[in-house]
């Protein structure tokens, strides 16, 4: 039994892995979220919109170190951000003026306006493709770990190690303040209450004076935002490529339909249920479980339920089970 | 019409015609209140009685007649415009912001507002007192009486001159709806012009000033609450005896 051991191992490789995707699914599901509360419709086009977000922040990035700019220890792209957040806002307004506004005006069923943004998904992955092309990308610089894994074996002397990269940090901390700030908005704010009244109940917000179009161009503006800190995220965590963004879609929906779609506190606790389910299905706990038992009973699979390559299946299981089981989530959202 | 400003009511809905595309449901239905009073619209199911209050707050387009508030014209006037104007509609169903909590549904309500509410805040409290200490619970967590109350005190945070009410004791117990009725005498006793679409005929017409019951979107009888409730074939027909 070595339960310090074991856990060293467990938190190394499933707990802070889990946490920082979950942390990056939460701010991709709040934006898709956010989306379906007020324009009632699933945006298919978010994964392209969060590849989008980022491909400009790189850009921004490069730019930025051939200026010979840094914030080290902390990356680049935190200072880029703006700029990546600002194009995406741009594009996704004037997408909403170009396809989504015509089909609000003429009252489209939900179903019309998720094959519209099918279309501005192709058209957006296009676009992040032409700015950046199709490769993998590298684009985190400043101090790599907060603490590397020799480090933590010196102060601690187990023969476990366990490494805190600057990315993992990054992104904990970006989410929580992001999350804290959406809450105090949606919560405290008269424009945010007025968000909340129209995603609660349309007519009874327009006979209150509410406008429809300001808290249209509002959520865009919010949900772009969400949509690149998520991409730059995950990419400083993991590496940018357009066609990962694209699948990141998959467990984002199963995140917000987790949590009830239209509900944000619910797409942030989403993001976590899918990010531990992903991690604990697919790792290997052969070692964690070593630590715990007694030396006879040592397991001698790798106690791995799925490989790494069903991951995008688990996520998909989750999305089924839920809408089977409870389709408007454990928070209650809408049902989808 | 050749009534001088001061015999005009201060909200009446003249010769209305239309429905809502198809055929007609209105079919020159005459609907008016005075300053401060109580109408009621009555009939059997089918008759049109939401559709009139609705084509006077103007969410249905009227082929014939017209729709004056105050003396002004506001027959072409879209409904947001009409609540600017002083009109206040409380919808029969989904009238609250369930998710929202009560404070944040009077927020709502004053939305349009740009200055200080809170005084608006207080007098409804003080009209409906079960709100104030459920001011900081959701809406929809409410029994219907108290959501109807909510309603109702969304609606007043305009501090509107007509109150138009739909249905507002649909699916309340009666003990709620009695209770809800002298809330609304006493919205009406605060300066408030009320027109309300009723169910129940009997206990709408006994705190009405006047009382219209409609059929087939026609006025079939207009008069005071005590005339109707007097009037042996009003009883008959559409009281129950």
């Amino acid at each position: 039994m070595d339960i310090l051991n074991a856990f060293v191992v467990f938190a190394n490789f499933v707990l802070l892995p889990a946490l920082t995707y979950g942390a990056q699914l939460a701010l991709g599901a709040l934006g898709a979220t956010l989306i379906h509360g007020i324009l009632r419709f699933s945006n298919f086009a978010h994964g392209d919109t969060m590849a989008f977000g980022t491909a400009i922040t790189i850009l921004a990035t490069w730019v930025l170190q051939a200026m010979g700019v840094s914030i080290a220890p902390l990356p680049t792209a935190l200072l880029a951000m703006p700029a990546g957040i600002a194009a995406t806002i741009l594009v996704v307004l004037a997408t909403d003026r170009m396809v989504y506004r015509h089909y609000r005006v003429r009252k489209v069923s939900s179903v019309t306006l998720v094959m519209a943004s099918l279309g501005v998904m192709f058209v957006m992955g296009g676009l992040v493709r032409t700015v950046i092309g199709v490769d993998d990308r590298q684009f985190a610089d400043g101090a790599r770990f907060v603490f590397t894994a020799a480090q933590f074996r010196e102060w601690t002397g187990l023969t476990e190690t366990l490494a805190l990269r600057s990315a993992q940090v990054v992104t904990l901390v970006t989410t929580a303040i992001a999350v804290i700030w959406l809450q105090w908005f949606l919560k405290k704010t008269r424009t945010g209450k007025s968000m909340r009244a129209f995603s609660d109940n349309e007519n009874l917000a327009l006979l209150s004076g509410i406008n429809p179009e300001r808290v249209v161009v509002i959520v865009w503006i919010l949900s772009a935002t969400l949509a690149t800190l998520a991409g730059v995220l995950y990419g400083l965590d993991k590496s940018f490529r357009p066609i990962t963004y694209f699948q990141l879609l998959l467990p984002i929906f199963a995140a917000a339909v987790v949590g009830g779609l239209g509900n944000p506190l619910g797409a942030v606790v989403g993001g976590f249920v899918v990010a531990f389910s992903e991690v604990f299905v697919t790792y290997g706990f052969k070692k964690v479980v070593a630590y715990l038992l007694p030396a006879g009973l040592q397991p001698d699979g790798l106690l791995q339920l799925l490989s790494t390559d069903y991951k995008i299946a688990v996520s998909f299981t989750v999305l089924v089970l839920v809408l089977l089981l409870k389709p408007t989530g454990i928070f209650g959202g809408k049902s989808s | 019409m050749s009534e001088t400003a001061n015999n005009t009511p201060f909200l009446i809905g003249e010769g209305m015609t239309g429905g809502y595309g198809g055929a007609d449901i209105l079919n020159g239905c005459t609907i008016a209140v005075e300053k401060g009073e109580i109408a009621v619209i009555v009939g059997p199911n089918g008759a049109g009685k939401s559709t009139a209050m609705k084509a006077v707050f103007g969410m249905l387009k009227l082929r014939k007649g017209s729709v004056r508030l105050g003396g002004e014209d506001i027959t072409r006037l879209q409904p947001q415009e009409r609540v600017a104007k002083g009109m206040a509609f409380v919808p029969q169903t989904e009238n609250v912001f369930a998710s929202m909590t009560v404070e944040e549904n009077l927020e709502m309500g004053a939305f349009l507002r740009r200055d200080d509410f809170r005084g608006t805040m207080e007098q409804v409290y003080a009209l409906f007192p079960v709100l104030r200490d459920k001011r900081h619970q959701a809406a929809g967590e409410l029994s219907g009486g108290q959501r109807q109350q909510v309603a109702v005190g969304r609606a007043l945070m305009t501090e509107p001159a007509v109150l138009l009410l739909d249905e507002p004791t649909a699916g309340v117990s009666p003990i709620v709806m009695d209770e809800l009725f002298d809330r609304i005498i006493d919205v009406a006793r605060t300066g408030v012009t009320v027109l309300m679409v009723e169910q129940n005929a009997r206990q709408a017409l006994e705190v009405a000033d006047r009382g219209y019951v409609l059929v087939q979107g026609g006025n079939r009888f207009t008069g005071s609450g005590a005339d109707l409730l007097a009037n042996p074939e009003v009883r008959s027909t559409f009281l129950g005896g």
